[in-house]
């Protein structure tokens, strides 16, 4: 049995100028020890789907459908307390943005001893030490002095890494990750990518890493999941995805990467924008930037369809 | 704001070490003013209420029939001004202390309240400040001590219960912009509850415009405390508080110009004090003002 999955999630905004569909109708499911990446541009239902998980949508957002299971019991339907349990314990989250992520008057170190006291107890000291441990595993270089520093003392590298050890001091058993690595430069991208793979192995711990970079989910996810305007339009192993993509948008997406091959040669872009989440009808959301819509698009929804094994489109009318 | 944050504690330090002239001034006097309340009964030359017929109404002691044990001369009732000041001291000082102290409790409690946990709530909050706002806080003062009697407890509940909104307000706002902030959702996330996001994540993010207030309004309940004594409403009389002693003396301007004049330059210094170490924490403090 998966360790989270997530069926016909609706998450509505009902706001003064109409209901925004943010996420209608997605459905995903992680393993234990798998990385799922969740992706696509902005706007799409990335962060509200992550929310929803952790029953943290802010208002006027509600979900409004669906089921969200972690083991055998279903999120939606458990009270503020026991929900608040889940959070941390069982699911952590770490945020895109390093400088603001922190509370500026502790010190790190404070800070990851306070989330260890709160999930294991114990003294005070026994928590400072798990804290310069989880620094220490972080690969934070001289993590006992640095526990001392406060988060604007530190580099935004460092900050995302101290980050992950508060997420992972409790040890939790799914990991959402949302755009971890996005405020960072290139090379400390590549070193806290590489950080989260190793510490993903290490503890078998699953991860949904959201991100609207394909290469960081070439770089370290399992499997693929393309959101596009609050829907699910592709899925399937990244091998499978990046050797062979079906649905339009994802090859667009693809397309978007620059590459070596198209050297000198303008980037491509996908044409159009996001529909208005407020007005979306019947039809294929993807349907008025699609190059191969046809009549039929625009009247009918498509549903996610099995095209090889683990590869699943939304779409009925691209050929493999 | 991420700048901000970057940039606020070395600046801070920085600044630290460079001690103006009105923080030092502002720390001394208190100090001065603090300590020799606290002394008083061992500074004082007379017992401040006991009344020497004889010697009344003498001057300073570097005016003409001044008397050198009355360095600062007697009232009309013969009393000594230097010990009446210094132990009128304890009370103004005492009674501002406490009074910020209640007021900062209720309004800092409400503001976090009303900030953190926004709709009905915060609009039931902040309509009772709007009304606490439009009635004259010294009307309020009067017609409550007139109820209740005045009493020195009574006086510091009065001082507090009309002065909280002051902390209310501005503890709201500063609540309304750290609440946002990513990392109290990132707190949530890790499953704490909405007390400790409150006192563990938003109030001590939320202390630089505390303590600020809280040094201006001292200065200003030592005011407000002169003012209700000399409408006699404040702490009653033979308990000499700097505030009776400027009612006292101003029947005697004309003749004594000490009475209403000593007791006068005590509120001025001292809170000239307060609000220049209150001007000087202010800007120390807010990061925005050290660009």
């Amino acid at each position: 049995m998966a360790l989270l999955s997530v069926e016909d999630l609706r998450t509505h905004f009902h706001t003064s100028a109409g209901v925004v569909r943010a996420v209608d109708g997605v459905s995903f499911a992680i393993e234990r020890g798998e990385v799922l990446g969740l992706v696509g541009e902005s706007g799409c239902g990335k962060s509200v789907t992550s929310l929803s998980i952790m029953r943290l949508v802010p208002p006027p957002g509600r979900v409004t459908a669906g089921r969200i299971r972690l083991e055998d019991e279903d999120l939606l339907d458990k009270d503020a307390e026991a929900m608040r349990r889940v959070r941390g314990a069982r699911i952590a989250m770490v945020f895109q943005e390093p400088m603001t992520s922190l509370n500026p008057v502790f010190t790190i170190g404070d800070q990851i001893a306070a989330a260890v006291l709160a999930h294991e107890g114990g003294g005070r000291r026994a928590a400072w030490e798990r804290a310069v441990e989880m620094l220490d595993r972080v690969q934070v270089p001289s993590p006992r002095e640095r526990a001392r520093d406060y988060p604007h003392q530190l580099s935004g590298g460092l900050r995302q890494r101290a980050m992950i050890a508060l997420a992972l001091a409790p040890g939790p058993q799914l990991l959402i990750a949302d755009e971890p690595t996005t405020a960072l430069d290139v090379t400390i991208q590549a070193q806290i990518l590489d950080l989260l793979r190793r510490l993903q192995a290490e503890r078998g711990m699953a991860v949904l890493l959201i991100t609207h970079d394909l290469g960081v989910v070439a770089e370290v996810c399992h499997r693929v999941a393309i959101i596009y305007a609050g829907r699910i339009v592709e899925t399937g192993s990244v091998a499978s995805i990046f050797a062979s993509p079906v649905h339009p948008y994802t090859r667009g997406l693809l397309r978007c990467l620059p590459h070596p091959s198209r050297f000198g040669q303008p980037l491509s872009s996908i044409e159009g924008a996001p529909p208005d989440l407020r007005a979306v009808d019947g039809g294929c959301r993807f349907a008025p930037r699609c190059p191969h819509a046809i009549e039929a698009c625009r009247r009918e929804e498509p549903a996610l369809a099995k095209r090889k094994p683990g590869h699943f489109v939304a779409c009925p009318v691209v050929p493999a | 704001m991420s700048v901000v944050a970057h940039t606020a504690a070395p600046a801070l330090a920085r600044r630290r070490r460079r001690v103006s002239f009105r923080a030092a001034f502002g720390l001394s006097v208190l100090l001065l003013m603090g300590g020799s309340a606290i002394l008083a009964p061992q500074l004082a030359p007379w017992d401040p209420a006991k009344q020497m017929l004889l010697k009344r109404l003498r001057p300073p002691v570097w005016q003409e029939r001044g008397l050198s044990q009355h360095p600062l001369g007697t009232d009309h009732l013969g009393r000594d001004i230097l010990s009446r000041l210094l132990y009128g001291g304890r009370i103004s000082l005492g009674v501002g202390l406490t009074a910020v102290t209640l007021s900062a409790l209720i309004g800092v409690s409400l503001g976090l309240t009303a900030g953190f946990f926004g709709g009905r709530l915060d609009a039931l909050i902040m309509r009772v400040v709007d009304v606490f706002l439009a009635i004259p806080y010294i009307l309020l003062a009067m017609g409550v001590v007139f109820a209740l009697g005045p009493s020195l407890g009574n006086v510091i509940l009065v001082m507090g219960a009309t002065r909280w909104v002051q902390f209310a307000r501005i503890v709201r706002a500063e609540v309304l912009s750290i609440r946002e902030r990513e990392f109290v959702a990132g707190a949530r996330a890790r499953g704490n509850r909405s007390l400790r996001l409150l006192l563990h994540h938003v109030l001590p993010n939320a202390l630089t415009p505390i303590i600020v207030v809280a040094t201006l309004e001292l200065a200003f309940m030592i005011i407000y405390e002169s003012a209700l004594s000399f409408l006699g409403l404040g702490v009653q009389p033979p308990t000499p508080t700097w505030g009776w002693m400027l009612a006292d003396g101003r029947n005697y301007v004309a003749s004594a110009w000490w009475l209403a004049t000593l007791p006068g330059l005590a509120i001025m210094l001292t809170v000239l004090a307060v609000n220049l170490l209150g001007d000087w924490l202010r800007d120390t403090l807010d990061p925005r003002l050290t660009v």
